[in-house]
């Protein structure tokens, strides 16, 4: 018996084998991706059919929700707050997925590489205190005061004017945010699938808009928790297999002490550091800035990263806080952010490990792994394969034909590959000549780190998981986003500005019609990006001066009932001044004068980017607080006790957490994440 | 709202999970060369088919709770 069994099954293997049937019939969403203008090279990432068919599932099962909760969508609020009607546990994954955009999965494996374990902070003291804080205090206000967005707590608590100013930044960069995104993975397709550009962007796109439309936030926080459980079940299995590649734990820190011994090798930094540079987060940071490849001071990470950025992200930005004000009572509201800070507190694990396998990984290069380098752009290649042409058949020098050959790709190349180029040119056909020109660069291209590691250790199957799940990442963000950008210029600028008192219908035809409107935009902006590289850097600017100062109103309007409209709006328009000021008048290392700040002259030069933007932080914080406090002070109240109740903390009445038991109360949750956070710094300190 | 989200989480993992397993079972051990001669597929795949069938079944189990 057991041995016809086999026999059948090598038989159907053999079959599977000589016809690929996997890859007929899939190519159902994802085929016009391979038809449409798709190039093939070496150098891409070659998908089967099984690949196909399980983006394909996901996109129908993505699709099939929206499809479901169509029916559901009655009134504006059931499409754009979801009528308070979502528990827990889905709120708490779906904040967390909205919040793990591509750009976070990209970025942190990037960063991983380039600083190691100290990208942590940006979890165990940035994210999880401030979720905590979210959750105790603030929530209650959000959800209690009844508003339907953030800015819409503005008006309730201050004025006008407050949440004009608030809705029109957070509405502006929403579709920013989602537009430098959508580029971003549109760029990693087309690099490393050899994808079209446009197709992807535009189908990736399409698949949000039709289940937003169709369910509204219900729609895209159910897609959410889906997202959530495809991102991280389709990039465990490659955390897995790297690490033990690099042969565990201590072997890879091992590696990485080499590798803080002499970055330089792996182009990584210019510096040498101690051997613990990439392998602990704390010892690094106290020893100063030149000691860690962050080039950040202690108190510059713990007060502009871990109190003030974080806080006036997470406590205060609609995109996540959404999540928790959709859920179905305060208590569940409360619980969101608590349950989101448990997967957050582990995802270093998936998103920053990848980092620092692949900078391991790259200085023992077994098998020739390398980080992936810069890529480059059709037009280098033309210019640098005439260089490597003409060198080959006038017999220039070599370091003449190098020096070429570099001025043409305009990156730092390897010599010797350059050298090998040249001498083969003759029998190379054009494509492997660009692939050999593009293994010569040795700048490297960070975010394409962790798709490194997928294309190096998937097979057939498991690439096509890994992929949905970047995929998943990047419409989660998405979605999130355009979720926030329909509720806060529906409920916030066209209803509070635009049109008053119009039928609840009217504001449901609004909210869809915006929420197209908003994907459009986010293309459009996504195209800018892509042809003008300098806009993302004018747009992460701009992010920073209206986000630092954010925090420092919502903590006063929320605990001193002193605070007052006057000092608030003008409060937070100098805090923006200042961080626009301090920007132009400061500027880091190896940076010349200009839209990377010091502009205006400059003053303090910092010994990194990293370390600019979080002092700018602390700045502008400090300003908006102080501005806020002596305006306030200096002006009447506007808003008796009574007005208040409900949105301040001395005057609104505690909420009882009584009827549960000890251990489901928030502020005890809050307690126990924050020891896990402590004992996590300590563990790799 | 009206919609279960652990029916399509289950039944997606599902699919992927007999994908997956289907295909390290037929695709022979060239394969698993690069998962470092691990056959990932399969055991990757018996992983999502469990959590799959497992979201199903509390989905299931939910439903009659409801009734």
């Amino acid at each position: 018996m057991a041995g016809g069994w086999k026999k059948k099954l090598m038989r159907v293997r053999k079959q599977f084998a000589e016809k690929d049937c996997s890859r007929s019939g899939f190519l159902l969403v994802f085929g016009p991706l391979v038809f449409i203008g798709r190039k093939e090279r070496m150098s891409h990432i070659q998908l089967g059919g099984i690949d196909y068919a399980i983006m394909a599932i996901y996109v129908a099962a993505i699709l099939g929700i929206g499809w479901v909760l169509k029916r559901y969508m009655k009134t504006s609020a059931d499409f754009l707050t979801s009528s308070h009607s979502i528990p827990a546990w889905i709120t708490g994954l779906a904040f967390i997925s909205a919040n793990l955009g591509a750009l976070e999965l990209v970025g942190m494996a990037a960063s991983g590489a380039k600083y190691g374990i100290a990208t942590s902070h940006f979890y165990w003291v940035g994210a999880i205190p401030a979720m905590v804080f979210l959750a105790v205090f603030m929530m209650p206000f959000y959800y209690g005061s009844k508003a339907r967005s953030v800015p819409e707590y503005l008006k309730l608590r201050f004025d006008e004017r407050t949440r004009c100013l608030n809705s029109i930044s957070f509405a502006v960069m929403t579709v920013f945010a989602s537009g430098i995104s959508m580029n971003a993975l549109a760029k990693l397709l087309h690099q490393l699938l050899g994808w079209n550009y446009d197709v992807s962007l535009w189908i990736c796109s399409a698949i949000v808009l039709v289940y937003v439309l169709r369910g509204g936030l219900t729609s895209a926080i159910y897609t959410e928790v889906l997202q959530f459980f495809m991102i991280v079940l389709g990039f465990a299995p490659v955390v897995y297999l790297g690490l033990k590649d690099v042969g565990g734990w201590d072997a890879l820190k091992g590696s990485l002490v080499k590798v803080a011994e002499n970055p330089a090798a792996l182009e990584l930094n210019t510096g040498t550091f101690q051997g613990d540079a990439w392998t602990s987060a704390w010892k690094p940071l106290i020893a100063g800035p030149s000691a860690n490849p962050m080039g950040v001071d202690w108190f510059a990470m713990v007060f502009g990263l871990g109190f003030v950025l974080s806080f006036g992200y997470w406590c205060t930005n609609f995109l996540v806080v959404q999540r928790a004000m959709a859920a179905k009572n305060m208590s569940a509201a409360r619980r969101t952010p608590l349950i989101a800070a448990v997967p957050k507190m582990i995802f270093p694990v998936l998103v920053i490990l990848p980092g620092m396998i692949a900078a391991a990984l790259a200085l023992t290069a077994k098998d020739g792994y390398r980080l992936p380098p810069k890529i480059v752009s059709e037009s280098a290649y033309v210019q640098a394969i005439a260089a490597v042409k003409d060198a080959a058949t006038q017999k220039l020098d070599d370091k003449v034909a190098f020096e070429n050959v570099g001025k043409a790709i305009g990156m730092k190349l390897n010599p010797g590959k350059v050298a090998a180029a040249i001498k083969d040119v003759a029998t190379l056909k054009e494509e492997d000549l660009k692939d050999r020109l593009q293994d010569a660069v040795m700048e490297n291209d960070y975010d394409g780190v962790i798709l490194s590691l997928v294309k190096k250790y998937c097979p057939s199957g498991l690439l096509g998981l890994a992929l949905t799940g970047l995929l998943a990442s990047f419409m989660s963000g998405m979605a999130g986003n355009v979720t926030a950008f329909n509720t806060v210029w529906t409920y916030d600028l066209y209803q509070a500005y635009i049109a008053k008192n119009k039928s609840d219908g009217h504001y449901m035809w609004m909210g869809r019609c915006v929420t197209v409107v908003g994907i459009l935009l986010s293309i459009v902006c996504a195209y800018l990006v892509s042809r003008w590289s300098n806009a993302m850097d004018i747009i992460q600017l701009v992010f920073g001066f209206v986000n630092a100062p954010l925090f420092a109103t919502f903590l006063l309007g929320m605990f001193w009932k002193r605070a007052t409209s006057h000092g608030a709006f003008f409060g937070l328009l100098g805090g923006t001044l200042t961080s626009a000021l301090f920007h132009a008048l400061t500027s880091a290392v190896g940076n010349t004068p200009g839209v990377k700040g010091g502009y205006l002259g400059v003053v303090q030069i910092f010994p990194s980017d990293m370390a600019q933007n979080f002092w700018l932080a602390a700045f502008a914080f400090t300003a908006c607080f102080v501005l806020t406090l002596v305006i306030s002070l200096a002006t009447r109240r506007t808003k008796t006790d009574d007005e208040l109740k409900g949105l301040v903390y001395s005057l609104t009445p505690k909420v009882v957490d009584h009827e549960q038991a000890w251990y489901a109360r928030p502020a005890f949750l809050g307690c126990v994440l924050l020891v896990g956070c402590f004992i996590l710094n300590i563990i790799f300190w | 709202m009206g919609l279960d989200i652990r029916w399509p989480i289950g039944l997606m993992f599902t699919a992927v999970g007999v994908l997956l397993a289907l295909q390290g079972l037929l695709a022979g051990p060239e394969a698993t060369k690069p998962s470092l001669g691990i056959n990932i597929n399969l055991g990757w795949g018996c992983v999502l088919l469990v959590f799959g069938l497992l979201m199903v079944f509390f989905a299931w189990r939910g439903r009659e709770n409801a009734k």
